[in-house]
């Protein structure tokens, strides 16, 4: 009994225990539908569209996607964003964290409010949030601190439009999180640290691992906040997204599509990154 | 006193981040008043806009809301091959960037492609027109759902729905009164981060729009005209209005939230 | 349930009552659209033209001045049963919408590149170009724009060469605009030398070490130095112009050698209402037009138009055709696999920190 009862509470991705022969849940109609469904919507908006920008970019042949991709102004591109993506990352994976704890576990005047403004960097038009600092860190800058035009600058405007991302993928499963372990560990004498570290962040760590790849994706292809406040300078400050919104103006579609199959594939590696550390994550759960 | 630190270090990181270049706009936007920023947003221009964007939105939120669902159980809850690929297919949208979002469906649903031009022939005309705006918001926004509902549903496992179902409950019934009830702080945040990306889109819906005025010009293309002629009363009223009602809207979920112990 | 609980659902519904009272006046508030106005001023041709709606895909700058003659040609009796679909963006996105299939009658816009792209995918007939205007409607030429009073006293092209001084001009390879300004400074650097490609090439290398922001658009450049950036902005006479007009603290130079801006407009083969795309197109080349072109500091195309602003003709005036025309151009200096642009923002090394 206490065996069916276990099988019960795993869902489908845990493992089965040792000795346990598998049981197969029998696809029913309805899944494979919705599958069906779900995977139709995805080729037509995402698999193809996407497909058709590296088909683009391949109509020459190899030797022309290379030799676009590794062309200075486009390793310097690629290389600042990616490395600024993921600082930017690492950044809103503490913070986010952070901040979402803050936000369900403690309690302060004005806290609702500060909660609805999270999401505020996603409801400006980019313009406006690459206006807004780079008129208080740029060059008549009202607090004194001049970040225009520098990689600084770059990684600020990426914090903002990346804020709301692990914090919002995190908010919802501390507020379902039991309580009970927590407790019975701080009874059992175990420090707050401690606790967070073994009984509470293993059961946020998909979450994080969420939040960030997508706040990793979303830096890697912010153009409307850092364009205004990188200054753009070739080879120092323009990011990949403005390299290939240069390629496509000087009528060279060929190589904008190259560096955009570049930035794909690198976006590619780092999810199934983060995909494989959530679903560790669970499996240790 | 950890909780005092971790509070101080969390507002001084918003402040610095979020609080003072929101407070900057809005500042900027209500330092003449509000009559003028009232004027600025009920010009015929500006209303048609909203009205734009409004559409948009709606569509892009519905469209992501039903499929943010329904892949969240199919991650969480299923084997099926590809599935790795299928989440992270979910994922990638957001790491195009807008220039890229719009050469994408112009490639495959523009006037002289084979799919775009046999919808145009057909009377449906896709770029250049709503549907294309409606495809870019959702491509943008496609793991905003998806994302939050995931988690969630992983740290509930499946167990209350398995006895719904060994009690004679049907699937749809039983989704319908454990699952979603027990996902819906998780699908309120995930429906807000898409309205909210929904409406401050520009790039990729500027690209595949074709800025036609009082057709298809939404509110973040009248805010980037008006900054554009130096008339940046339009430009931050239309912002903050943008702000605004994403920031009602996601008061009304936090409220509608019960109190949580702390 | 909680007292909290119990407040939370009352602030709740103030909410929901406070956004139904806001979205009611919105609605109520929301204007009619523009009534016809009646038909008066003198006609063109005195032929009215049958209702059509014509859709204009233009570059943006001149938007204001496109809406005024739109409500002009509305006014006169061959135009009023006209009825006008506008777009406005920047120039090379409004040309490739156009090539990627968004439907136009006329365009128009800021240099020919744009234009001839449009040429080549069939969309505008190869003959655009050879009427009596050569297929331009407004000019323009490159200026330096300094701040009111010119604290700097920035005068001339090797002003901007200086050490310490900061230029602001928009990326060549991402607005036509900078195009402009980069054929300006390399012709009057040639020229000046007496014919000498080097010096070209040399004056622009110099320059562009000069240069710590490069803005995807022209009107950002524009932006960036209006808020405070840079010495001297290196810009079209009517965006210094439309500046001023906007209220913006600026003065501007006209140089002895620069080049003159030309700017296209078509009609489009495909157009749906092609009598009437042609007539508002000779229209754009009528006094009227012209006139309100000027007013919004374009040069007109038409000899003996009134106008606010002096448009000095500079002593040393060249234009892209001395340079063999866009075609060569664009390959010879913008070419980003190749050229002399690549090579010059390869070499620059500005600090950025």
């Amino acid at each position: 009994m206490a065996d069916a009862v276990a099988v019960l509470e795993r869902p489908d991705s845990a493992p089965e225990p040792p000795g346990r022969p598998f049981r197969a849940r029998p696809v029913k109609a309805s899944t494979a539908l919705g599958l069906g469904v779900a995977t139709l919507w995805l080729s037509l908006l995402v698999l193809i569209p996407l497909g058709a920008v590296i088909w683009r970019a391949n109509e020459n042949g190899t030797g022309a996607f290379w030799d676009a991709v590794t062309a200075p102004e486009a390793a310097s591109a690629i290389q600042l964003t990616v490395v600024v993506a993921l600082v930017v990352s690492l950044i809103n994976v503490v913070f986010g964290t952070l901040i979402a704890w803050v936000l369900v576990r403690d309690d302060f005047h004005g806290k609702r409010f500060l909660d609805a403004l999270i999401d505020l960097p996603f409801a400006l038009p980019t313009i406006v949030a690459g206006l807004v600092l780079l008129a208080l860190y740029g060059v008549n800058s009202p607090v004194g601190i001049e970040l225009a035009y520098t990689r600084a600058g770059v990684i600020m405007a990426l914090l903002f439009v990346t804020l709301p991302f692990v914090v919002r993928t995190v908010q919802p499963v501390l507020l379902e999180l039991d309580r009970d372990a927590e407790e019975a560990a701080a009874s059992l004498g175990a420090g707050k640290l401690t606790t967070f570290r073994r009984i509470v962040l293993p059961n946020l760590v998909p979450a994080i691992a969420a939040g960030t790849a997508l706040s990793f994706a979303r830096a890697m292809s912010e153009f409307g906040a850092t364009v205004l406040i990188s200054g753009n300078l070739p080879f120092k400050t323009q990011v990949a997204s403005v390299h290939v919104y240069n390629q496509i103006q000087s009528d060279n579609t060929l190589g904008a599509a190259a560096v955009a199959t570049v930035l794909l594939l690198i976006s590619l590696v780092v999810l199934l990154g983060l995909d494989l550390i959530q679903r560790w994550a669970v499996r240790r759960g | 006193m950890v909780k005092r630190l971790l509070r101080v270090v969390a507002l001084v990181y918003l402040t610095v981040l979020l609080i003072v270049p929101l407070g900057l706009v809005f500042w900027r936007t209500f330092e003449h008043g509000i009559a003028p920023v009232w004027h600025s947003l009920t010009t015929p221009t500006a209303l048609h806009a909203f009205q734009v964007t409004g559409i948009v939105a709606f569509w892009a939120v519905l469209l992501n809301t039903v499929f943010g669902v329904g892949a969240a159980l199919l991650l969480v809850r299923h084997r099926f091959p590809g599935k790795r690929l299928f989440s992270a297919l979910i994922d990638l949208p957001i790491a195009v960037s807008p220039v890229v979002v719009g050469l994408a469906l112009i490639l495959v649903y523009g006037k002289f492609s084979p799919l775009g031009g046999f919808l145009q022939d057909h009377g449906f005309q896709v770029i250049f027109a709503l549907p294309g705006m409606v495809l870019a918001t959702v491509f943008v926004s496609l793991p905003l759902v998806v994302r939050e509902v995931a988690p969630v549903l992983t740290e509930i496992g499946i167990e209350q729905e398995q006895a719904a179902w060994t009690l004679g409950a049907g699937r749809f019934q039983a989704f319908r009164r454990i699952t979603l009830p027990a996902v819906r702080w998780a699908l309120g945040y995930g429906v807000v981060l898409t309205l909210a990306r929904a409406l401050g889109e520009f790039g990729a819906v500027a690209v595949v729009s074709g800025r036609l005025v009082g057709k298809t010009q939404t509110a973040t293309l009248v805010v980037d005209e008006s900054f554009q002629n130096f008339d940046q009363a339009t430009a931050y009223a239309v912002s903050v209005a943008l702000a605004l009602v994403a920031i009602v809207i996601l008061l009304v979920v936090n409220l509608m939230r019960p109190e949580v112990e702390a | 349930m909680t007292d909290k609980t119990g407040r939370h659902r009352a602030a709740l519904w103030r909410i929901t009552a406070v956004l139904v009272v806001l979205v009611a006046v919105a609605a109520g508030c929301g204007s009619s659209s523009s009534s016809d106005k009646a038909a008066t001023g003198s006609t063109v041709t005195g032929k009215t033209l049958p209702a059509a709606q014509l859709a204009l895909v233009a570059y943006s700058t001149p938007q204001e001045a496109y809406d005024k003659i739109m409500s002009a040609f509305n006014r006169t009796s061959e135009g009023k049963k006209t009825r006008f679909t506008k777009s406005f963006g920047a120039s090379g996105d409004q040309s490739r919408a156009v090539e990627n299939g968004l439907a136009a009658d006329d365009v128009a816009f800021s240099l020919e590149p744009d234009m001839t792209r449009l040429v080549k995918k069939g969309i505008v007939a190869p003959e655009w170009n050879t009427d009596a205007y050569k297929g331009m409607i407004t000019d323009s030429v490159v200026v330096l724009v300094v701040r009111k009073g010119n604290p700097k006293k920035i005068k001339t092209w090797a002003d901007l060469t200086k050490p310490g001084v900061e230029v602001i001009t928009a990326n060549p390879f991402t607005s036509g605009g900078a195009r402009w300004n980069v054929m300006a400074a390399y012709g009057q650097a040639v020229k000046g030398a007496g014919g000498s490609e080097q010096a070209g090439k040399d004056y622009l290398a110099a320059l562009f070490k000069n240069v710590p922001v490069q803005d995807d658009s022209a009107r950002k450049s524009l932006q960036t130095f209006t808020s405070g950036k840079g010495d001297v902005l290196i810009a079209y006479e009517n965006e210094a112009i439309f500046a001023q007009q906007k209220g913006q603290a600026i003065d501007y130079v006209t140089p002895d050698s620069t080049i003159l801006i030309e700017n296209p407009a078509a009609v489009t083969a495909n157009a749906k209402s092609p009598e009437q795309a042609k007539a508002f197109l000779d229209y754009l080349h009528g006094n009227e037009a012209q006139t309100i072109f000027a007013q919004a500091g374009y040069r007109p195309v038409v000899p003996d138009i009134n106008s606010p602003y002096p448009f000095p003709k500079p002593a040393g005036l060249f234009t892209i055709a001395d340079f063999g025309g866009w075609t060569d151009v664009s390959k010879k200096f913008f070419d980003p696999a190749g050229s002399v642009m690549a090579d010059v923002e390869k070499g620059i090394d500005v600090s950025v920190g």
